[in-house]
């Protein structure tokens, strides 16, 4: 099904794409679409959808199953809580992407924003992935208490800006930043260090980064010809003593 | 009888800012259809908007935009404009009704110069014109009751109420204005009365600002202002921004950017790595201007008759995103806002934390031509 958003109010059009889901259908393309709020969320079926455009806020927020490709930038609060599904932006994404992400995989061409993964959590076999081809802004993986950040830095628009921002990793106690390259510590957030991967983080980066390369067509081999360095939680309860005097 | 059905609106406010650094008008309707975009950002309690260069007739004139709830609140004002400035002509703000906007009050605008010594008694003689006209502002709003003057500077205007930004562009005809700078404010009132005196821009002179977020630091930033003979009378945090720009960059002389550090200075830490000079200047900054620091969180685009420019607080707790296509650039919360009049920027981007995105006029640009630009997403929506 095929919809020109151009001057769709968000609540229309997101009516107009649960009435198609409720009447069976499976395969959705979105043009012109600017700025329309609440795209995907909350749907549970393994719908598959391309954008075109520029997504509203929390595209893909509580979703659980469909995969969205947004052709162009998206805006803040992609992939908000979502459980199951996959969304590929081919351009930059805006602040606190995949927020409290408890599953799914989130990947994105370009630069994203402040407070990227913040909250996000894993339980048995579900594992949130994100991956971040360009640059990203201070309080990646905040609070983070399970799942994997993978950070590039390969494709930013602006060179002279450091891979990450800073406070990387504040309060984190669960899960992963994988980042290429160097990452300098006073990026990191209190009592965290960049460390070496072992076997295990190059056999699973591995696999992320090929499902990666393989959406947004780039070339594995040049992704993984630089070396990249881990951020783990120091504890796992890093702030367990901060209110105990 | 109707059940009353609660829904959350999830909302933040919405801003929007357009500058021409070549001085080319744009007509009003491109920053509407901007703002409009931005809709659910706000929740009808607040719109507004400010544009420079929409008087050419008297732009050497200071252009005091007045609100009262009743004629004899305006009369007030009238008879203090009459002791204390020249008034070279005065109107009514053309207005258009339109549904949504109740209750409007008065609305008066006077082209004003200030009494000069020897003509008649100046009330506060040595003053700079431009102090002079600060001290009829703080002196009509804290003095008169019910009247306000929300707009004083030369050459622009700022235009707001209560009811949604397209709603008061329509109610104020802001389709009929040009301006080379345009910012417009979609509020969602959290801390602070609707009220009109409340939309944003708040200004002084020509320098407005628009704000999302809310500013913690407020009881500080008002008491420190008072010592400068600014009083806070509009009851919304962001009213000390405009009277901080004035007081820090027009009267301290401080540069833009050196103010934008100022509302949101770099953290100790980051002071800590600088060199020998940097660390001087910074500290001396926070030293010097903690009570001007901004706190708590922000997105702003504040304006002058010289530019526009946007700045976050230092953790970015409030979205902006900026494009450039030629001579224009354009900043606004959401990317939509900007693609909704300008579908293809050369550049786009996210302005770092507390980093000023400053955009000034050209050398030589002339504010006499005007562009029709009326976008094609607006158009077809």
């Amino acid at each position: 099904m095929e919809i020109n958003a151009q001057g769709i109010y968000y609540k229309d059009l997101n009516d107009i794409i649960r009435k198609a889901i409720r009447n069976g259908e499976e395969n959705f393309i979105l043009r012109n679409v600017n700025g329309q709020r609440y795209i995907a969320d909350g749907i549970s079926k393994k719908i598959s959808m391309e954008v075109y455009g520029v997504p509203g806020q929390d595209l893909g927020a509580f979703m659980k199953g469909p995969r969205v490709v947004v052709h162009g930038n998206a805006q803040d609060g992609v992939g908000n809580t979502m459980d199951v599904g996959k969304i590929v932006v081919e351009g930059m994404a805006g602040d606190v992407v995949g927020y409290g992400m408890r599953g799914g995989r989130i990947h994105i061409k370009g630069d994203a924003g402040y407070r990227v993964g913040i909250h996000m959590k894993a339980y048995q076999d579900k594992i949130p992935v994100i991956v971040i081809g360009g640059k990203a802004g201070d309080f990646l993986g905040e609070y983070m208490a399970g799942g994997v950040i993978i950070l590039l830095g390969m494709f930013s628009q602006d060179a002279a800006k450091p891979i990450a921002g800073i406070f990387m990793g504040t309060g984190m106690h669960g899960g992963v930043i994988y980042v290429r390259g160097e990452v300098d510590p006073h990026q990191l957030g209190f009592g965290l260090i960049p460390k070496e991967l072992d076997g295990e983080d190059q056999k699973n980066l591995k696999i992320y980064l090929k499902e990666y390369c393989d959406d947004l067509d780039i070339d594995l081999r040049k992704v993984l010809s630089v070396p990249f360095k881990k951020v783990v939680p120091f504890s796992h309860r890093p702030y367990g003593n901060m209110y105990a005097y | 009888m109707k059940s009353w059905q609660y829904q959350k609106d999830i909302s933040g406010c919405g801003l929007s800012g357009i500058i021409n650094k070549n001085g080319e008008r744009i007509t009003g309707e491109s920053i509407i259809c901007s703002i409009a975009c931005q809709h659910d950002r706000g929740n009808g309690l607040g719109g507004g908007f400010a544009a420079y260069g929409i008087y050419p007739d008297f732009k050497d004139h200071y252009a005091l935009h007045i609100m009262a709830d009743n004629l004899d609140a305006l009369h007030a004002v009238e008879g203090f404009l009459n002791q204390t400035v020249s008034v070279v002509h005065q109107e009514k703000i053309p207005t258009r009704p339109n549904k949504y906007i109740t209750d409007p009050p008065i609305l008066r605008r006077y082209f004003i110069e200030p009494v000069k010594e020897g003509d008649r008694i100046c009330r506060w003689p040595g003053l700079s014109d431009d102090d002079y006209i600060v001290r009829v502002v703080m002196n009509v709003n804290r003095d008169i009751k019910g009247a306000y003057i929300f707009s004083s500077g030369k050459n622009m205007g700022a235009f707001k109420g209560v009811g949604f930004p397209e709603d008061i562009a329509d109610f104020y005809r802001l389709d009929e204005y040009s301006g080379y700078i345009w910012t417009a404010h979609n509020r969602f009132p959290t801390n602070t009365p609707g009220w009109w005196g409340g939309a944003h821009p708040f200004t002084i002179l020509d320098w407005s600002i628009v704000h999302n977020g809310e500013i913690s630091s407020y009881g500080i930033n008002k008491r420190y202002l008072e010592m400068f003979g600014y009083h806070c009378t509009l009851l919304t945090d962001t009213e000390v921004v405009a009277y901080l720009l004035d007081l820090i960059i027009r009267r301290h002389g401080l540069p833009v950017e050196l103010a934008c550090k100022v509302f949101a200075p770099p953290f100790w830490q980051e002071i800590d790595r600088m060199d020998k000079e940097a660390k001087r200047l910074f500290t001396a900054i926070r030293m010097v201007y903690g009570s001007g620091l901004l706190n708590g969180p922000f997105a702003i685009l504040f304006a002058y008759n010289g530019g526009l420019v946007g700045l976050n607080d230092r953790v970015k707790l409030r979205p902006l995103v900026a494009a450039v296509k030629g001579d224009t650039v354009y900043m606004a919360s959401e990317e939509s806002a900007i693609r909704a009049i300008c579908p293809d920027p050369e550049k786009v981007w996210a302005p770092k934390a507390g980093e000023p995105v400053i955009v000034t006029m050209d050398k030589g640009a002339s504010t006499t031509k005007k562009q029709a630009r009326l976008s094609p997403a607006c158009a077809g929506a």
